[in-house]
């Protein structure tokens, strides 16, 4: 498996096959395969863009949702990781160590919206114990990317 | 009034501005250019050497250091060079901290150099060396370099241009601006023909990290060699440091015991705060090292095949961050290829003819740019060339 494939996609996935094939030094036909090696076996699992809605005037919420669960028999924690993760509110789920369970990630587009989630969808799941909501006030990075403006490159302005 | 030319040094006010500099100057009246100019890293300084330096100055450690640098400094250096090139240099006597890789190589030729002393500088190089062993009194011997020896030194030619004055062969590899390097068995030939000699070699390893076909060879690891060479290096282009202006010299102890005279007097000691940094950097920075020598070796592929796929000629590059293509085919001079790319298409590169004889027909590109701005330069270049 190439990992230097999967670094720079994870770096910019806007990459063509054909930059990545000149820069590692392999024929483009290798990149084409191993790329659709690793979509076709879930390690490259798709590919999004990070974008800072703050700076569009768009409204949107993201909040932080700690969950305490009690372990369902033979499924551990996954049956209600899986039925949250197909709500399209909900942008990840992890499963922690800790004091609580699971950590939801979740946009909408209003506060009142996170909030009919919290209560209406995932407070009344069986197995949740209690939950708490963090909102988040704003975004300095997010993905390993920084949202504020590139710095104006200044080499070369003094020697 | 006063009549500043009866006052200045006639030597100083003969020597020419930097032909990079120029360039640089004339981008600089411009908009929406986009350069492939500037010879250092577009990396940031890794976090964790940063943080060395700001904790230096929240302890309030910003006092003055011993002249010759912090001694666990010099200790790391001494080790780096052990475990890097297979060296070995006695921190407490082998060891300078400078002010950047351009003050060792100062002290150095201020160091060896009486008036007439000749000094063997290959081209195209960096444009620091002549003028600075002229301002020593020095008399600078140019030695040509090659495209079709891959800018290496030619033995035979070096050979030629030794004389009983020769005092000082500048080893400017692996190479600003033509990427060459030289191999261990390439500088074994030179390294024969100057073990019977009194010519000191002034080696400027400044891009010692950035070697893409194979680890860089000191010429101080080469039999018989230590003892006649000055190893000038820095932390500006392998740790991204160029701002904290810190390099180091090693060099036998009869050499930096004077050295370091010219440097106590003129300097006193090197930036305390890049000190403590450069400690961190030499401590944990491999990581770091690798991390950019791997991505600069990817845009140097990038821009070798993308410079050919235009019609482009270029000399592979093995080292640094350049790329120094021919372009002495498309019927213009180096100036005016360069000066039209500039102002008709708004991408600027350095004429090669900045860098000395065997520059002109070529232009240095520094590949120290992301690979979008450096597909961007290239549409320019493309765009160029086709209405040529």
């Amino acid at each position: 498996m190439n990992t230097e494939i999967l670094k720079l996609l994870e770096n910019d996935a806007r990459l063509t096959p054909a930059q990545i094939a000149i820069m590692l030094d392999m024929p483009v036909e290798a990149v084409n395969a191993q790329i659709a090696e690793l979509e076709a076996n879930g390690t490259v699992v798709g590919y999004k863009t990070i974008i800072d809605w703050e700076k569009t005037g768009i409204e949107s919420v993201s909040a932080m949702i700690e969950v305490k669960l009690t372990p369902q028999k033979d499924k551990g924690f996954d049956r209600v990781a899986e039925k949250l993760y197909n709500y399209p509110e909900v942008q990840s789920v992890y499963l922690m160590s800790g004091a609580y369970d699971l950590s939801v990630m979740i946009e909408g587009k209003t506060m009142k919206e996170v909030a009919s989630f919290v209560s209406q969808k995932l407070s009344t799941i069986d197995s949740v114990i209690s939950t708490a909501t963090h909102f988040v006030l704003h975004k300095y990075k997010d993905k390993g990317m920084v949202y504020d403006l590139p710095e104006i490159d200044e080499r070369g302005t003094f020697n | 009034m006063i009549d500043y030319s009866k006052v200045l040094s006639k030597t100083v006010v003969e020597t020419p501005k930097s032909g990079i500099r120029k360039f640089f100057d004339l981008m600089n009246t411009m908009s929406d250019v986009v350069g492939l100019t500037v010879g250092e890293p577009d990396f940031q300084t890794p976090w964790h050497i940063r943080e060395a330096g700001i904790e230096s100055l929240e302890k309030g450690r910003t006092y003055y250091t011993a002249n010759a640098g912090l001694s666990e400094l010099r200790s790391e250096i001494s080790n780096y060079m052990a475990r890097r090139f297979g060296i070995s240099y006695v921190p407490e006597k082998e060891v300078i901290v400078t002010v950047g890789g351009s003050e060792a190589i100062d002290i150095a030729f201020r160091s060896l150099i009486e008036p007439g002393d000749e000094v063997i500088v290959p081209t195209p190089s960096f444009v620091c060396y002549a003028p600075l062993a002229r301002m020593s009194g020095g008399v600078p011997v140019i030695l040509e370099t090659k495209f079709e020896n891959n800018f290496k030194i030619d033995p035979e030619a070096l050979k030629a241009a030794i004389t009983p004055k020769t005092k000082l062969l500048v080893l400017p590899y692996p190479n600003n601006p033509t990427g060459a390097i030289m191999t261990k068995a390439e500088l074994e030939e030179i390294a024969e023909i100057l073990r019977d000699t009194n010519i000191i070699v002034l080696s400027d390893e400044i891009y010692a990290e950035l070697t893409y076909t194979g680890d860089h060879c000191s010429v101080a690891s080469i039999e018989g060699m230590k003892e006649r060479t000055i190893v000038a290096s820095g932390f500006s282009k392998a740790y991204a440091m160029t701002g904290w202006r810190l390099g180091y010299i090693c060099a036998p102890a009869p050499l930096t015991e004077q050295m370091l005279k010219i440097h106590q007097y003129g300097i006193m000691s090197s930036p305390t705060t890049s000190q403590f940094a450069a400690i961190e950097a030499l401590k944990n920075g491999d990581e770091d090292i690798k991390m950019m020598h791997d991505e600069y070796n990817r845009r140097r592929r990038y821009i070798y095949n993308g410079l050919k796929s235009i019609g482009i000629e270029a000399f592979e590059p093995e080292g640094a961050f350049y790329i120094f293509p021919n372009i002495g085919s498309f019927g213009l001079s180096g100036e005016e290829f360069c000066s039209k790319l500039l102002y008709d298409y708004k991408c600027a590169i350095v004429p090669g003819n900045a860098f000395g004889a065997g520059g002109e027909g070529f232009a240095r590109i520094s590949y120290a740019y992301s690979i979008k701005h450096i597909t961007q330069a290239l549409e320019r270049i493309e765009a160029f060339v086709k209405s040529l």
